[in-house]
């Protein structure tokens, strides 16, 4: 069991089949423990994404190892490397075609804030179009860096408001 | 076998107009805009220089004459041989150039970028797009009278524009560029964030 979840209990001698928790908890639950990254892979921050994805680092064993290529199937991008303002249509193209609930990992110091390239032609920090969640400092960040970042991004969504946004949308 | 000196000669033999170029590698000469493609048809045709390596500009900066100057390297894969051919474009205002890609098709994306970069239009070309830039981008980049950090315009996608309220932005420079000189400057002050921000071991954290 994840630590996040200590409301989340269950004695079978007691309760039999039937499970007591609040929706938030079972809502957030499922949804940090299958997080399905769209991998903008724009630079060399993409080969330190595909590291966190092979076996040495694993980022399966966070729930969040199935990439998504299609952003209909995604939950969180994780925008990785340096977003020219010529990408910039296709990145947050790409970002609305994802359903909600969507979330947005910032990876490295050009997705950040344009990082090293002050630059008539990077974008200074992909915050100016997508509303990021989480932001991995690093030229480019090491594996663990992107794994905290996804357990810092699980933290966030186990905290989230869940059942009351479903009902009200 | 071509021979780079040979071919600069005869070159020059047949065109009054053609000169020698100052260079320090390899055999270069100055080209009239209207005798370009002669004198490139001729080293490719004629003297085995069967490979254009390279298409790019130089521009003088606003008001020299003549501002812009369009460069070729045309190299030869038999004898392993350079050559420089340099064309100053006539008009200030509107660059012009005729276009390489009838002689080489590699020309085509090289022509483009140049057009991209600096402005300059190359007659004849086939399909004279942006390449780097977007479709639409206002300002020439690579123009002496642009600055390095950018001019502010719109992004290339207006939906995108109209959901997020943003643009291109001049990127902020923090004082740089930060350009290391021989015995200059110190590495850690002349960092974009540590210059105000920062603390290092020659300056340490206010109040710790």
């Amino acid at each position: 069991m994840v630590a996040s979840d200590t409301e989340l209990a269950y004695d079978s001698k007691i309760e039999g089949e039937v499970i007591v928790s609040r929706a938030d908890a079972v809502i957030n639950w499922i949804r940090s423990n299958s997080m399905w990254p769209m991998p903008m892979g724009l630079a060399c921050c993409a080969i330190e994404l595909m590291a966190v994805a092979a076996s040495r680092f694993d980022i399966a064993r966070f729930g969040a190892e199935v990439m998504r290529f299609s952003p209909k199937q995604a939950d969180v991008m994780i925008v990785a490397g340096t977003v020219t303002y010529k990408m910039s249509s296709a990145v947050r193209r790409i970002y609305d075609q994802m359903l909600a609930p969507k979330w947005v990992i910032a990876m490295g110091a050009c997705a950040s804030t344009g990082g090293m390239y002050r630059s008539y032609a990077v974008m200074q920090g992909v915050d100016r179009i997508l509303p990021v969640d989480v932001y991995v400092s690093g030229c480019p960040p090491r594996p663990e860096a992107l794994l905290d970042a996804l357990v810092k991004l699980q933290g966030k969504v186990a905290r989230e408001p869940a059942a009351s946004k479903l009902l009200s949308a | 076998m071509p021979a780079a000196p040979d071919a600069v000669a005869a070159l020059k033999g047949r065109w009054a107009a053609v000169t020698d170029r100052a260079s320090l590698d390899h055999p270069a000469l100055n080209v009239p805009a209207s005798g370009l493609l002669g004198v490139l048809g001729a080293l490719k045709e004629e003297h085995g220089f069967d490979m254009l390596a390279d298409v790019t500009a130089v521009d003088w900066a606003a008001g020299a004459k003549p501002r812009f100057t369009v460069v070729y390297h045309v190299f030869s894969t038999a004898s392993h041989e350079y050559v420089r051919v340099a064309a100053d474009c006539a008009d200030e205002a509107a660059p012009e150039m005729p276009s390489a890609v009838g002689l080489w098709p590699g020309a085509n994306w090289h022509e483009r970028e140049v057009f991209d970069m600096f402005g300059i239009r190359f007659a004849g070309h086939p399909d004279l797009r942006r390449i780097l830039m977007w479709d639409g981008y206002p300002h020439f980049p690579l123009r002496k009278d642009f600055p390095l950090a950018g001019i502010e315009t719109d992004l290339p996608d207006a939906e995108v524009v109209a959901e997020t309220k943003t643009g291109a932005i001049a990127a902020p420079m923090m004082g740089g560029p930060f350009v290391a000189k021989a015995g200059g400057i110190n590495m850690a002050d002349a960092e974009p964030r540590a210059k105000d921000e920062s603390w290092s071991e020659r300056r340490p954290k206010p109040g710790a």
